[in-house]
């Protein structure tokens, strides 16, 4: 079995954020990690976030800096990663690309503990970058510029100390003197030779300076101090001549300044009055703003608070260090200030955020000082706030992710045409769930009825120099309805436009003009309201109009083409005839290219199931260049420009296509490319769109045009980034559309479906699925669906928080006491909370503030039932006494007394450390009453260990329990034992079971294949896997094949093989007298591992599902970052060839971006088999142009085969 | 030292030990042995940040915690060195 790997969407949590201006100019951009991919976000003039590039570098990213050579205008992107090299990337804004600079290897590939990557610091000026290890490892890279201007890069300096963690290192701003680093070092070279642990608890994180000689091109190690053991993360403080110099050194509970020949200065962060004593406050991400006149910071806790801290300085000498309240945001794994007052986001799980300041934290507010700071024989006296509402920043754009992706099952509940994924996204208060279509999504801006059901409408300019469309016109089948569009849209009478017949098509004609081609004429509205009317010679009428703004082509009934072009006054000539040998069935002229008098081409077709292309040159007017043969007649045409290339507006390396595409009337989109010169018709390619015939219109995304196809849903197909998509629009059916350009809307589309005239826009280009989401109330574990009633069943569970009702206590709590004063840290802040009494009374959403933490021991979880259709949660079971539920399923028994009943595994006082160790565990049984609304506890049986899985078997229950596999039955009071296993190695996660095979999931050991003997009452493993795998998710494939995916991030495949299965399925005692005797201390047959690969995400879910109508299925994937892959097999040696040829040209050609070899990086953990990385393989039509060609001769094909391979080979997944 | 002496096994194994922190010796302890496994495996859940997130979210803590929490845990992974048998 061969494998196409392909991710359907990109991750889309962050690992971390970098601002700066990589293009150049005056925008700033954004460059996110997201673990293999980086991307360059902007927000745009509206303040939304818009992607500008988007690269997979097939390694993982740990580290991003960015920095500026002196005098330049542009920063560079440093890039710290797996592969044990630096690279330093420029953006490249004509080609949209990042450009390797410099790429220099210092150490092996992986996260490894001494091999740099993991941290990376830059001098603010520039001039040198250090790379740091976890442990030992520091590298200084001296940057510079050659005669030319380029960048150069030294060989490394090192600054190795052994023996020695390094928390976190930063750029010590010292203006033009030496580059200085500082680093958070502790040195455990004594605490591992102690057995007393007297030098253990006496270790002492230091804060080291390294200094780097620029004149002795050398690395010394210039001061080193003790600094607060909590120390965690560095700051670098402006230095020169805009501030003081130094660090800041974030440590639990305290900011400190410190700097070489300077006293500490230090400060508590304030305490949430809630938080639990013994809980510290860490600082997680923090960014520097730094104006002419003044510089801040903003630190963030881990509870998504965000302080403002300050400096009193004088010259070189720091006074006072002030940390204040700002505003609580979800908790961010990077936060970055932009210069234009945005402050983005990169949350560590779910939405990501751009804000914007209203105030920088001016107003009095809670404050600690290391003024006040107070030493009492506990430690330092604290200083408490309570969270607000967010009074200095503003949310103005949400970036959406599906981090984590807990769990995620593709069905098609809702009976479309193609099955949605619902997924449980998420954490605590932030958790949802999310049901994702394939597709765009669609923003309606206009719904209006019209008297009578329209059949069409156009939009048309009064000039051809207008900005915006001045004209709706809508035909119905007697009548002809003109709207114009203003402030409001409005009926009007005055346009020149006839009302009394059905129009055929509207447009502007030459540059002022407009025209309405009617069953009887075609009338032509001339710019001074002077009108033309040409009418049909005899009885015949129109049928069929093509189009553009300077040629007419019309069918008449019966097959006679009419050709017009307009003259250079504007007028209409009626230039040639045609005798077509049939009616005609639809016709489409290629819009006039730039500096043309005319387009060359026409199309018609047939209903004898062809496409001709015609020639409008005057030479051979309507003479037959080409004909191309179709598999059912062709109900529309449409000519469309692709210029498939990531470069420039150019395209001068990547000339584009003129594509014909063809709507038939069996549903399928049939796309040809023309050749520009002589017409001929070549390279085809096609894709079933839906159950109606396709109508193709044109129309503009970003500037470019687009073809919207509407079949029985509607479709898009336009460019993004270099490659042409065809993507479903998440929409009704719509009959007719067209593009609509208002100055609200700047590229909206106008369209028509039933009695109804919509507006739309489309959103979020690129993306791959829409979502709809469904928020939840804890951390989502597992869902199961009702088979009958199509309703799902969550299970929520969230360690250390408080459950509804102590939350609504403690908050009306908070609230009365917020009256009288909350704490007596500041008088200033008792008058905000007089003057602010409205937002008191406003509840502070969880989703923005975190639930409040409570004692690790403590937890919670529900049980919901929720109708997908309404999204309303029909029932919801609070469970009480730290009660958890971790696993979920649903059964019948066999007795069938109370149909479907639903099993949930609980754990009661769970702990994971020090020593994992609970109170009991539980198998709760529910009935569904109310129509499966709502549930009824039946009973509660008490086991041993965790209930972490749970399948129904024979009408039985099989639950795993720890390292036991049980079969119970249900009984009155509680569940009945009726058979066991203990011999599993760890715990069982996972079981699932086909005829009488049971597949079970070990934590840490694969898969083990079991039997059921009904006749001897006996479980008992027959074969298992003999390579130690740390399961996250498992999905039975087929009777002798198991998915399954590791913590590493590996997807793997085992098959046990034909002749044991046979032999195993033979045998009367089911290879029992084997399995006595055993093999290693394991089963006595072995799996094999069929397919490998590494995704290089922690896979959550796997599922074997088609996301197309009647296409094959493939393995999809949910991974924790939120991405979603698929592998599809091949179904033949020619493709398998093909595209492992294809693989490695890509490896040789087009090595990764960051330095990661690609095999290496697929082989991480075990080497890759059998499985083609697609991802790889669409980064193809990025190559420059006689690269393609390059590699197109090695595989006897032309690029255009293998772009339209590669688009077969998506289309078959999605 | 001498030209021969570069092939030797033994200064070659001497040299892999000072450059790559954790290459094992015959002399090796038990408890060597298992702190050096865990501290690569703290650093290896640090530098693959989809599995600090798994950790953050059986946790309910941050990912920045989960980082802190770890990079502690790599000064004692083992808990105290046994006695030495040759005091």
């Amino acid at each position: 079995m061969y494998l196409y790997s392909l991710t359907l969407q990109q991750a889309t949590g962050i690992i971390c954020a970098i601002n700066g201006n990589f293009s150049g100019g005056k925008t700033q951009e954004i460059a996110v990690a997201r673990g293999k991919i980086l991307d360059l976000l902007r927000p745009d003039e509206n303040g939304k976030i818009q992607t500008i590039h988007s690269v997979e570098v097939f390694g993982a990213i740990r580290s991003l800096a960015q920095f500026r050579l002196t005098g330049a205008q542009k920063d560079y992107i440093v890039v710290g990663s797996d592969s044990g090299r630096i690279v330093i990337l420029e953006y490249n804004k004509e080609k949209n690309v990042f450009d390797k600079v410099h790429q220099e290897t210092f150490g092996k590939s992986g996260c490894r503990r001494i091999v740099p990557g993991q941290y990376l610091a830059v001098d603010p000026k520039g001039r040198a970058v250090m790379v740091g290890a976890c442990e030992k490892q520091k590298l200084v890279y001296v940057l510079n510029r050659d005669t030319a201007a380029r960048l150069t890069i030294s060989s490394p300096l090192e600054a190795h100390k052994s023996h020695t963690i390094c928390y976190s290192v930063c750029g010590v701003d010292c203006g033009f003197d030496n580059p200085l680093f500082a680093a958070i070092e502790l040195d455990y070279s004594e605490a591992d030779q102690d057995p007393t642990g007297q030098a253990a608890s006496e270790a002492q994180k230091h804060l080291t300076f390294y200094e780097l000689d620029l004149g002795l091109n050398h690395v010394s190690r210039k001061w080193s101090e003790p600094v607060d053991n909590g120390a965690n993360m560095l700051v670098t403080v402006p230095g020169g001549a805009d501030g003081p110099s130094g660090v800041l050194v974030c440590a639990e509970n305290f900011v400190i300044y410190k700097n070489q020949g300077h006293p500490d200065v230090r400060a508590v962060i304030p305490r949430r009055a809630d938080l639990p004593a013994e809980r510290g406050v860490l600082v997680v991400s923090a960014a520097m703003h730094k104006q002419k006149t003044m510089f801040f910071f903003l630190i963030q806790t881990e509870y998504g608070d965000v302080f403002k801290v300050t400096l009193d300085h004088d010259g070189d000498n720091v006074s006072e260090l002030k940390i204040k309240y700002f505003d609580t945001i979800p908790v961010a794994a990077s936060i970055c200030v932009l210069k234009l007052g945005f402050l983005f986001a990169a949350s560590e799980f779910g939405n990501h955020g751009l804000y914007q300041f209203q105030a920088i934290g001016e107003e009095p507010d809670v404050e600690s000082s290391s003024s006040s700071l107070m030493e009492t024989e506990e430690g330092f006296q604290p200083v408490f706030f309570q969270p607000r509402r967010l009074k200095n920043l503003v949310r103005i754009d949400q970036v959406e992710s599906l981090m984590p992706l807990m769990d995620m099952k593709i069905l098609n509940l809702f009976e479309e045409e193609t099955p949605q994924i619902f997924s449980l996204c998420g954490r605590g208060p932030r958790s949802s769930l999310r049901i994702l279509r394939p597709g765009l999504a669609v923003s309606e801006m206009a719904d209006s009825a019209l008297p009578g059901q329209p059949s069409a409408v156009w939009t048309v300019k009064k000039n051809v120099s207008d900005e915006f469309d001045a004209y709706i016109v809508v035909s119905f089948t007697n009548a002809t309805l003109v709207l114009s569009i203003g402030e409001t849209v409005e009926e009007v009478n005055d346009s020149g436009f006839l009302g009394t017949t059905p129009s055929l098509a509207v447009s502007l004609i030459g540059d002022d003009s407009l025209m309405q081609v009617h069953p009887n004429g075609i009338r032509h509205i001339r710019e001074d309201g002077r009108i033309n009317e040409w009418r049909t010679p005899g009885k015949r009428s129109i049928v069929k109009v093509g189009y553009n703004r300077l040629q007419v082509v019309i069918a008449l009934s019966g097959g006679e083409l009419i050709y017009f072009e307009a003259d250079m006054s504007g007028q209409l000539m009626e230039v040639e005839k045609h005798e077509m040998s049939g009616d005609v069935a639809c016709l489409d002229i290629a819009p006039v290219p730039e500096g043309r008098q005319r387009s060359r081409f026409l199309a018609v077709g047939s209903y004898d199931n062809t496409v001709r292309i015609l020639s409008l040159d005057p030479d051979d007017c309507l003479q037959i260049l080409s004909v191309q043969s179709v598999s059912s007649a062709p109900e529309s045409l449409l000519f469309l420009e692709v210029q498939a290339s990531i470069g420039g507006d150019d395209g001068a390396d990547h000339p584009a296509n003129l594509f014909l595409n063809s709507g038939l009337q069996n549903g399928v989109l049939f796309r040809t490319v023309v050749d520009m010169v002589t017409g001929q018709l070549s390279d085809s390619r096609s894709r079933f769109l839906g159950l109606k015939p396709p109508k193709l219109f044109s129309i503009s995304v970003r500037g470019r045009s687009a073809m919207l196809c509407l079949s029985s849903r509607p479709w898009l197909g336009y460019i993004h980034q270099g490659h042409f998509l065809l993507t479903p629009l998440s929409y009704q059916t719509l009959e007719f559309a067209a593009p609509f350009s208002s100055d609200q809307c700047a590229e909206g589309v106008v369209s028509v479906a039933g009695d109804a005239l919509r507006i739309f826009m489309i959103d979020r280009l690129g993306e791959t699925f829409n979502e709809t989401v469904v928020p939840l109330r804890y951390t989502p574990r597992k869902f199961v669906i009702h088979p009958k009633r199509k309703l799902l069943v969550i299970i929520e569970s969230d360690q250390g928080a408080f459950t509804a009702e102590e939350r609504e206590a403690a908050r009306k709590e908070c609230f009365a006491a917020g009256g009288v004063g909350e704490n007596g840290n500041g008088g200033a802040d008792q008058m905000e909370n007089g003057a602010d009494d409205k937002d008191k009374e406003d509840p502070l959403s969880d989703e923005q503030y975190g639930y409040p933490k409570a004692e690790s021991e403590k937890w919670v979880s529900c049980i919901r039932v929720l109708d997908p259709k309404s999204a309303k949660t029909t029932c919801l079971l609070e469970l009480q006494d730290n009660e958890a539920a971790y696993s979920v399923c649903t059964v019948n028994f066999h007795d069938k007394e109370y149909g479907t009943l639903l099993a949930v595994g609980t754990v009661k006082g769970m702990q994971f450390w020090p020593k994992k160790n609970l109170v009991a565990g539980f198998i709760h049984i529910y009935r569904f009453v109310e129509d499966g609304k709502s549930l009824e506890l039946l009973h509660k049986t008490q086991v041993e260990g965790v209930p972490l899985a749970l399948c129904q078997f024979q009408g039985r229950l099989l639950a795993g329990i720890g390292p036991i596999l049980r079969l119970y039955d249900l009984g009155k009071k509680r569940l009945l034992r009726k058979c066991e296993n203990k011999l599993f190695p760890n715990t069982i996660i996972s079981i699932q079971t086909y005829r009488d095979r049971i597949y079970v999931g070990d934590i840490q050991e694969s898969f083990h294949y079991c039997k059921y003997r009904r006749d001897e009452n006996q479980l008992y493993i027959f074969a298992d896997d003999c390579v130690p795998r740390w399961l996250t998710a498992s999905h039975h494939v087929d009777f002798d094949t198991m998915a399954g995916a590791d913590k590493f991030g590996n997807v793997y495949f085992v098959r046990l093989p034909q002749d044991v299965s046979e032999e195993i399925e033979e045998d009367p005692t089911g290879g029992k007298i084997k399995w006595e005797q055993g093999k290693l201390n394991g089963a006595p047959n072995k799996v094999d591992e069929i397919v490998q690969f590494h995704v290089g995400d922690v896979v959550t879910c796997l599922q074997k599902a088609s996301m197309i109508p009647g296409g094959s299925e493939s393995i999809m994937y949910g991974t924790v970052m939120g991405g979603i892959g698929a592998l599809h097999a091949f179904t033949s040696r020619d493709d398998v060839d093909f595209f492992s040829h294809l693989e490695m040209h890509m490896r040789q050609e087009h090595p990764p971006l960051c330095g990661r070899d690609h095999m290496a990086y697929r082989s991480a953990y075990f080497p890759v088999k059998d499985v083609i990385d697609g991802d790889l393989c669409e980064q193809f039509p990025t190559l420059p142009m006689d690269m393609q060609r390059k590699i197109a001769d090695e595989l006897d094909r032309t690029p255009a085969e293998i772009l339209k391979k590669l688009e077969d080979a998506r289309n078959k997944i999605i | 030292m001498q030209a021969s002496d570069r092939f030797n096994i033994n200064s070659q194994l001497e040299h892999l030990q000072a450059k790559y922190v954790g290459t094992g010796h015959g002399d090796l302890s038990r408890f060597e042995w298992a702190v050096n496994i865990q501290r690569d495996s703290y650093a290896s859940y640090i530098g693959h940040y989809p599995m600090l997130a798994y950790f953050g979210i059986a946790e309910n803590e941050s990912i920045g915690r989960e980082r802190y929490n770890f990079m502690q845990k790599m000064l004692l992974p083992c808990g105290l060195p046994p006695d030495r048998e040759d005091d």
